[in-house]
């Protein structure tokens, strides 16, 4: 992995403040990161450490309390909704938990739809559409007849996040922000859930943050490892640099919780080993 | 959606406070399919006339009577004029003239009666009886006795030229006649009030004014509320800066004291149940603002609306689509308990005079006003102001019951 690659989101100083007096909390302190177009970059760090809180930055969903981001090489600009608008084409999320992440109200068509006309396809016949929809929900293993005129909470933990894969697949964003997309959906989902983001990576080609608090799967997907701990990143560098010789103790802490490190990974002992 | 309206129509609260509501509603319009006119029309010249059925007198007597005889007619007659005094007076006397207490049942009419025929004589003149005593039974004796014996009455009218009195008609004491045939009768169930209105149709008139106060009233505090709580809550900032300075204010000033300054500025006479529903409505939409501030602000950084943001959503199809669905559940329970507020404070502005103006339609406000001034509650008038009572408190234990009912429904923590 050479570091010629363009910039695509790097930050200078980015922290984040909640509250202030005695309540507050400094969620992200003065972060410096990089990362280049094209990688998959993965941030570790235990749950608190502030990884949702550096992703809600990146997204521009929440202020930056200090620093700066720049999105290729430019001071990154979303003052306006209409430039935010604009960025959101660039860059799309999968959060957390898939079970607070759509609205009860709207049906599973709402959402495609949405993307569809996101990505300029408002005049699009219904067939077109329909089409379309129907891609996207094969490419994540749904029936897309099956769906329609559903709600999301009628689908499974494992289903709404394959349908917020196939959110992503109709968007074709630049850059992926994965927040723990596997941690709060059962173990056997999971490989499943990987295996597509990767698939999606390699058919467009995007660049993908990836947050986990699981340093082995890091290491098995990862391009570059950032590890974070309480708001600041402790140590960075190319997956093998990080894992195969760590030095700072919070990352020697880290994976000397995860047991089988060293050995050959592959989709069956993600599976085996992945922490609840 | 169909889901939780049939949850609602579970929980047992709700559905008693729907069906009293909903009873109380049906009957307000119902009634005047019944007995039609304006409210406020006086039937009577004298006030608080009981609750009842009036026939004239004067067309009764024109009516062709059947005659009659019917049992214990007599002893009722005599149980009327006798009153409880009179009872006790004869009770004193034949206790006198050594009558054992255990013989004389004082409610029994007829025995009592028996017993005096038989043992009183004027003459008699029991020890430390005073003259003034004697006579009081004597005048008494009299009375009783022409009640038992007059079986007529005549009735005269006056020759217009000599001035003499003429017989024209003799009633007697078996004949009756068929209400239906007198041709002027008012029935009055709850009596009339100080003006002499029928105040069952004044009350059914003023239910239904005052529950349309509270709509109207209840729908505007509830939307300046949720919009003022929905722009505060969402878009934060100086926006959410500006509107709880103005919640403030309106809160630091209690709304009452703002109430009654308005519609006292506002003046008697412009003063329609509408106007007031507005006033009203316009100074207690405040709590309303705060509690969806507040939802909304637990709402605003939700994931689903994060996702609505980054899918490139404007900012009134967020606050439309993923903010307002959520607390639609929590606006039909403030919308509710604002209505029931609302009938409040129009009573209590009433009571003050300061309500609408009273010469267009009744509100229950203004009854219990009047009911009030004249002091129909010292009186006993109890039909002037009880039902009003009944009907406010019943309105508003319906809707706060079926208030109580969504909040088991939406937070299932308080159910019991
Ligand atoms: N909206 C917020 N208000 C106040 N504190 C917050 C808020 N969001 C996160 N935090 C705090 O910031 C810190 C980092 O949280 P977060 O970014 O969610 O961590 P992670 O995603 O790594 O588990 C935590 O201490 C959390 O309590
Ligand atoms: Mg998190």
């Amino acid at each position: 992995m050479s570091d010629t690659k363009p910039m695509c989101l790097s930050g200078k100083g980015v922290t984040k403040v909640f509250g202030f007096g005695e309540k507050k909390t400094v969620a992200v302190d003065h972060v410096d990161f990089e990362f280049r177009e094209g990688e998959l970059i993965s941030i570790v760090g235990e749950s608190g450490s502030g990884k949702t809180t550096i992703s809600k930055m990146l997204l521009g969903l929440i202020s930056i309390t200090e620093g700066q981001i720049f999105f290729q090489d430019k001071p990154l600009d979303i003052n306006t909704r209409a430039k935010k608008k604009k960025y959101w084409r660039d860059i799309q999320a999968i959060f957390q938990d898939p079970f607070t992440s759509y609205n009860v109200f709207n049906k599973i068509d709402q959402v495609l739809l949405d993307c569809i006309h996101m990505r300029g396809g408002k005049r699009f016949s219904k067939e077109k559409k329909l089409e379309m929809m129907t891609e996207a929900c094969s490419f994540v293993n749904l029936k897309y007849a099956e769906l329609t005129n559903k709600y999301p909470f009628e689908l499974s933990g494992g289903q709404m996040q394959r349908l917020m894969i196939a959110r992503i697949f109709l968007l074709k964003p630049k850059i992926l922000l994965a927040d723990e997309p596997t941690s709060m959906i059962d173990a056997c989902s999971r490989a499943t859930i990987l295996d597509m983001l990767l698939n999606l990576r390699n058919e467009i080609g995007m660049t993908i943050i990836f947050i986990t608090h699981d340093i082995g799967l890091a290491y098995y997907i990862s391009d570059k490892v950032y590890i974070m701990e309480q708001g600041k990143f402790v140590e960075r560098g190319t997956a093998d640099e990080v894992i195969l010789n760590p030095k700072a103790a919070y990352t020697k802490r880290l994976i000397s919780d995860v047991p089988k490190i060293y050995e050959e990974w592959d989709l069956s002992t993600v599976n085996s080993t992945a922490r609840a | 959606m169909k889901n939780t309206i049939r949850q609602v129509f579970h929980s047992p609260k709700f559905v008693v406070g729907f069906s009293i509501f909903v009873l109380v509603l049906l009957s307000l319009f119902i009634y005047p399919l019944f007995v039609p006119g304006n409210p406020l029309q006086m039937v009577g010249l004298s006030s608080f006339s009981e609750p009842g059925t009036y026939v004239s007198v004067y067309d009764a007597i024109d009516s062709e009577p059947d005659i009659m005889k019917l049992p214990e007619a007599d002893a009722k007659r005599l149980a009327d004029k006798l009153n409880e005094e009179d009872r006790a007076a004869m009770k004193e006397w034949l206790l006198l003239i050594g009558i054992p207490e255990a013989d004389i049942d004082t409610t029994d009419t007829k025995s009592l009666l028996k017993l005096w025929e038989e043992k009183y004589d004027p003459s008699l003149k029991p020890a430390g009886m005073t003259m003034a005593k004697r006579n009081y039974y004597k005048r008494l004796n009299t009375n009783l006795e022409q009640a038992l014996n007059a079986s007529e009455v005549v009735i005269a009218t006056e020759n217009a030229e000599t001035g003499a009195l003429e017989e024209a008609k003799v009633v007697t004491d078996t004949d009756y006649i068929n209400t239906k045939d007198v041709i002027n009768s008012i029935t009055l169930p709850l009596g009339t009030d100080n003006f002499g209105r029928d105040t069952l149709k004044e009350l059914v008139s003023a239910a239904k004014t005052s529950i349309m106060i509270g709509l109207i009233a209840g729908s505007i505090a509830t939307f300046i509320g949720l919009s003022t709580g929905l722009l505060a809550g969402y878009i934060g900032g100086w926006v959410d800066e500006l509107i709880l300075f103005i919640t403030n204010l309106f809160t630091v000033i209690p709304g009452f004291i703002i109430l009654i300054l308005v519609s006292y500025g506002i003046g008697q006479e412009n003063r329609g149940a509408t106007t007031c529903a507005i006033v009203i409505g316009f100074t207690s939409w405040t709590w309303t603002t705060r509690s969806v501030r507040s939802q909304v602000i637990s709402l605003r950084n939700r994931d689903h609306v994060n996702l609505s943001k980054l899918s490139g959503h404007s900012l009134l199809r967020i606050i439309l689509n993923d903010i307002l669905p959520y607390i639609a559940s929590y606006v039909v329970m403030a919308l509710i308990l604002q209505i029931s507020t609302a009938i409040l404070a129009e009573a209590q502005l009433s009571m003050l005079g300061l309500g609408p103006k009273t010469t267009e339609i009744p509100t229950l406000g203004l009854m219990m006003n009047w009911a009030m001034l004249y002091s129909a509650h010292t009186h006993g008038y109890w039909w002037a102001y009880f039902p009003v009572l009944l009907i406010i408190a019943l309105i508003s234990f319906s809707l706060n019951l079926m208030n109580t009912g969504l909040d088991q429904v939406f937070n299932p923590t308080l159910r019991d």
